[in-house]
């Protein structure tokens, strides 16, 4: 076999040399290409596999760790929930569309497989600044097809985030969370056990639509890359909705041993997983899948990604009851092999073995990459020197601008698209700190946020990792909800590069360490790597998908203040850390700095003050300060509750700009009538957390800060509610 | 083998949404002189069929059922031999 | 009171008016699918939202002849309640039983929020609970709530008081500003001539309990079934 094939594949000489080795003969071209996506980075994850060991995966809540289709946690009375989060980024950096349509149907897919209903997705997206037409095209495409994916799938889209930073400019980051509900004697797995046992493809036929597509995404994108659109695969929700119906309906029939979906690297993936994971074989008849083109080869059936299809092992004998409830729904089960006790992948094509290779040459025995992790010298340029900054002589207008910055700015835009009441479980709706489902027939709710700031993790990816962690922690803890767990979608530059993976490493080794410091284990998620353009690579971008409980609903809390006369605290130090700020970016245009400094123990503290406090019912809301800080914080409790405030700032010695706009971490605003003040006096000394009372709501509708006895912003709320609100509407139209 | 193109789009006088903002793009675009933009759809269905005449009648009646609405659409099509 | 609510491939907002119904209401309500005839003896049908067959074609246009049809228009000519909501409206215009259609909006996007509605008159089965005036806040959810009919078919809409739903401001004032997708007249609900059949783009089932945070819609199942039990 020529070179030029196997490294068209995108496969390496020596890998090339292992398989022949692992085979004991030269592979041939079809077993070539299953090699290739099974050992691409997107499926084998062969650079991150060593670093991602670093993660905490265990937990008493945890019933699933990584491994399986999604990770489960356990929310009592035999309920669990069952969440992943997972990359489109390259699909939609040339279709925006379609690739995140398809983002969504895939994780959603990975949800249902585990017997689960869906009940919400978030989606976190990253793009460039919001002043070119292309980010705008590619920023109204992503959110359109999010919109027709989930709206259609009738599955809330309730929350997530939108964050613009030039480095995404060339590459966005499209994350799609999705969180399901199950009784835990439901619970299904992606495994193809019992010898004898049927397997049958389901859902979509197999077309030629993102033959190599794992392969794609293990590359960088170029300019050259939008000529690739046939890799991008079209979505049909209303195919998907059926197959989520159908396929529940064999769940609660008990007809199934293992289910998965047919994603990445589609009949190839899935047939070679879910026979690792039981130690057992699979044969499959390739005449047998049906297609949805005349003359498909072997090679481009078991390379497929079209959308919309599973994998499933059912109980032997009850084929017919599969394909009865399939047909119910309008769609296909055809048997297309059975599990066999060898543990080779057979591909047959009719009579014909087409392919034969040992599941764990693919799964196992997939080649690992120890690159070196060597810290970038040169970082000079990120240094921050204050004292070249002007401190600004208009506060008022600086907030104003800070507030129209897309970033901070009303995502109202957004979710307005989104389908976020469809179940009628949606008790916090988009636009508070994480949203809430409600638990049908219980007093509980799910809590979820999804939180990372790459400008933090691009300056110091250890400090910001952590962030990235305690950031979602909080937003939960906001809502009242107690952290369980999070998946994770981490997204990288070139890891071959020198400074991309030791990002990584960092940005890993600072989530593990808050993960274990605030119990919220690692449940699994997805590497995304090679997210590079002819600019360079994105911002180290781990995005952490966090969910909580709450145990009676009637306890949640939202970020907007509730009455006027309340009382406003602000829980947490006040340090004033600029580096890495949205008002270093926005106003400034500057990405550089320290990013703030977090305590985790300090954090934990600070959260078991809020959730207790929430728990006796002392508040009326609650917000975390994170982009744009206190100010933009406040002025969002404000906007949000269509009420006013009057603040005594902390007295600071720093410079002004940098109490109000600084980052700083563990801090979140509190509001509450006054005679709940004594008790919650109490919750805060026994924590020992710092406070500061910074006022009081009012009703005159204008925000008013003054520090050291004089007045530094005074706005009216209608003001800077239009600025807030009709920011990107106004971009966007 | 018959191949039919079924053309449906917009009464005159129904506000076409997508047409208008189609059309304002354009002048953007600097199209100069785009005086109008209609968005249709076009429906291709291959058929078996005796005659042309009988795929005609066929037609005919799948645009009043199914394909167009005649409360806001119009539909016309044309038929080839494949 | 026996409620049946007809699911059709792709509906999904069935299991949350089964929901209502059966547990905020208490009322008996069962799943009709689509394939199969309507069962006697239901006192109202109702046509959920969703998108049904993905909403391909036009919305509605597909289910509309699904088997079940068939009895919802014969139960509806025979006096039968029918209350179609979102995608059930623009089934029941594509199926004739209330006039129009329902077009794309006019910023042709998807639209998820609460709006407000004045109710035009309370004497329907739909709305005996509420007064004429009142303005409630129910939630829209869709992309295709455009509401049209040519001007003859218009006027004796507004003649025959088949509006049953304006869309307004807070303060009850109708107009353009307080149209959400740029249906005429500011229509978002409409009943048909012998007041048995009410089709409406927002959804009442989204704010019929105190812990979703809006109640106004529950008021729309009351009226339903104070009406049955005055005629009992």
């Amino acid at each position: 076999m020529e070179p030029t094939v196997w490294r068209s594949m995108g496969l390496r000489d020596d890998e090339y040399l292992r398989i022949k080795e692992l085979l004991g003969r030269e592979p041939n071209y079809v077993e070539l290409g299953i090699f290739a996506v099974m050992w691409s980075e997107h499926c084998s994850y062969k650079t991150s596999k060593p670093v991602l060991r670093k993660f905490p995966t265990q937990g008493r809540q945890v019933i699933q760790g990584p491994g399986e289709n999604a990770g489960v946690v356990d929310i009592g009375d035999g309920q669990a929930v069952v969440f992943k989060i997972e990359s489109h980024n390259h699909p939609s950096a040339i279709e925006p569309f379609q690739g995140a349509a398809t983002g969504v149907g895939g994780i959603v897919r990975d949800v249902f497989t585990m017997g689960a209903r869906p009940i919400a997705i978030l989606d976190s997206l990253r793009f460039g600044d919001l002043d070119n037409n292309r980010t705008k095209y590619l920023f109204s495409g992503v959110v359109s097809g999010i919109s027709w994916y989930g709206n259609c799938l009738g599955i809330p889209t309730v929350g997530g985030e939108v964050f613009f930073d030039k480095s995404y400019e060339g590459n966005p980051l499209v994350n799609a969370m999705c969180i399901g509900l199950v009784d835990q004697d439901k619970l299904a797995k992606g495994a193809a056990a019992g010898i004898g046992n049927p397997v049958m493809a389901v859902g979509a036929r197999t077309g030629r639509d993102g033959i190599h597509g794992a392969t794609f995404a293990s590359a960088e994108l170029t300019e050259a890359s939008e000529e690739s659109r046939p890799s991008v695969q079209v979505g049909d929700p209303f195919m998907e909705k059926l197959l989520l119906e159908a396929c529940l309906e064999i769940i609660s029939e008990d007809l199934v041993v293992g289910m998965q979906d047919m994603g990445a690297a589609g009949l190839t993936s899935s047939s070679s997983e879910m026979a690792a994971r039981a130690k057992t074989g699979l044969e499959i008849d390739v005449s047998l899948v049906p297609v949805r083109e005349t003359g498909m080869t072997p090679y481009e059936i078991m390379l497929s990604e079209s959308q919309e299809r599973m994998l499933l092992v059912p109980k032997k004998g009850t084929e017919d009851r599969v394909q009865e409830i399939f047909e119910k729904w309008g769609l296909k089960a055809v048997k297309v092999g059975r599990v066999i006790e060898e543990r080779v992948l057979r591909i047959k094509e009719g009579e014909n073995v087409v392919a034969e290779i040992p599941v764990q040459a693919l799964v196992d025995e997939s080649p690992v990459c120890h690159y070196k992790v060597v810290e970038p010298l040169d970082r000079e340029n990120l240094k921050l020197d204050l004292d070249a900054i002007p401190e600004p002589a208009d506060y008022n207008q600086v907030l104003k601008s800070l507030l129209s910055s897309p970033t901070i700015a009303s995502k109202e835009w957004v979710y307005e698209q989104y389908d976020h009441g469809v179940g009628i479980n949606t008790v916090v709706y988009p636009g508070s700190d994480a949203a809430v489902m409600r638990i049908k027939g219980t007093s509980k709710g799910v809590a979820a946020s999804t939180d990372c700031n790459g400008r933090y993790c691009y300056l110091d990816p250890y400090e910001g990792g952590k962030i990235a962690v305690a950031e979602a922690a909080r937003n939960v803890v906001c809502s009242g909800a107690v952290p369980l767990a999070i998946t994770n979608c981490l997204n990288f530059g070139n890891p071959e590069k020198e400074e991309v993976f030791w990002q990584f490493n960092k940005c890993i080794e600072g989530m593990s360490e808050a993960c274990r410091r605030l119990n919220t284990p690692v449940t699994g998620g997805n590497v995304s790597f090679y997210n590079e353009s002819p600019q360079g690579a994105v911002h180290p971008t781990p995005v952490v998908g966090m969910v909580g409980l709450i145990a009676d609903i009637d306890n949640r809390l939202t970020q907007a203040f509730k009455t006027a006369g309340s009382k406003v605290l602000l829980l947490g130090e006040t340090k004033g850390e600029l580096g890495g700020s949205e008002y270093l970016y926005y106003i400034h245009k500057l990405t550089a700095g320290t990013p703030p400094g977090l305590d985790l123990n300090t954090e934990q503290r600070l959260h078991r003050v809020v959730l207790e406090a929430a728990e006796k019912g002392l508040l009326l809301s609650a917000h975390d300060c994170s982009e744009g800080g206190l100010a933009v914080a406040l002025a969002e409790s404000v906007i949000t509750g269509s009420l006013g405030v009057k603040v005594k700032l902390p007295q600071f010695d720093g410079r002004l700009d940098a109490l109000l706009f600084g980052e700083d971490q563990s801090r979140i605003i509190v509001s509450l009538s006054e005679d709940m003040m004594p008790e919650l006096m109490e919750v805060i000394n026994r924590h020992s957390i710092p406070y500061h009372v910074l006022g009081e709501v009012t009703e005159d509708g204008f925000l008013v800060l003054t520090a050291s006895g004089s007045e530094v912003i005074n706005l009216s709320t209608g003001e800077i509610t239009n600025i807030w609100r009709e920011e990107i509407r106004c971009r966007m139209s | 083998m018959y191949l039919a193109r079924v053309f449906v789009a917009l009464k005159k006088g129904v506000l076409d949404p997508q047409g208008e903002t189609i059309k304002r793009s354009l002048a953007s675009m600097d199209f100069p002189g785009v005086e109008e933009v209609r968005v249709g759809k076009v429906i291709e269905l291959k058929l078996d069929a005796v005659s042309e005449d009988h795929v005609r009648t066929q037609i005919e009646q799948m645009c009043k059922k199914l394909l167009a609405n005649p409360v806001i659409e119009e539909y016309s099509f044309e038929i080839m031999e494949v | 009171m026996k409620f049946g609510v007809v699911v059709f491939p792709g509906s999904n907002c069935d299991a949350d008016v089964k929901h209502v119904l059966q547990d905020v209401v208490n009322q008996d309500t069962r799943f009709v699918w689509h394939k199969d005839p309507l069962p006697r003896a239901l006192d109202c049908v109702v046509l959920p939202g969703g998108f049904s067959y993905g909403d391909y074609l036009r919305t509605g246009a597909i289910a509309r002849f699904s088997p079940v049809m068939e009895g919802v228009m014969e139960f509806a000519a025979q006096g039968g309640l029918v209350l179609g909501i979102c995608n059930g409206f623009q089934v029941l215009t594509e199926a004739g039983l209330l006039p129009g259609a329902l077009m794309v909006n006019k910023n042709l996007k998807f639209m998820c929020k609460p709006v407000y509605l004045r109710v035009e008159h309370n004497g329907t089965p739909f709305t005996n609970a509420l007064n004429a005036g009142d303005v409630i806040e129910v939630p829209i959810a869709h992309g295709e709530g455009n509401y049209f009919a040519d001007p003859e078919v218009l006027e004796e809409i507004e003649r025959n008081n088949q509006v049953v739903f304006r869309y307004c401001t807070r303060e009850g004032v109708v107009n353009a500003q307080a149209n959400p997708n740029g249906s005429v007249n500011n229509i978002a609900g409409l009943i048909n001539k012998e007041g048995n059949v009410l089709g409406m783009m927002p959804h009442p089932e989204r704010c019929s309990e105190e812990v979703i945070g809006r109640v106004d819609g529950i008021k729309v199942f009351q009226s339903i079934i104070n009406w049955w039990q005055g005629r009992k």
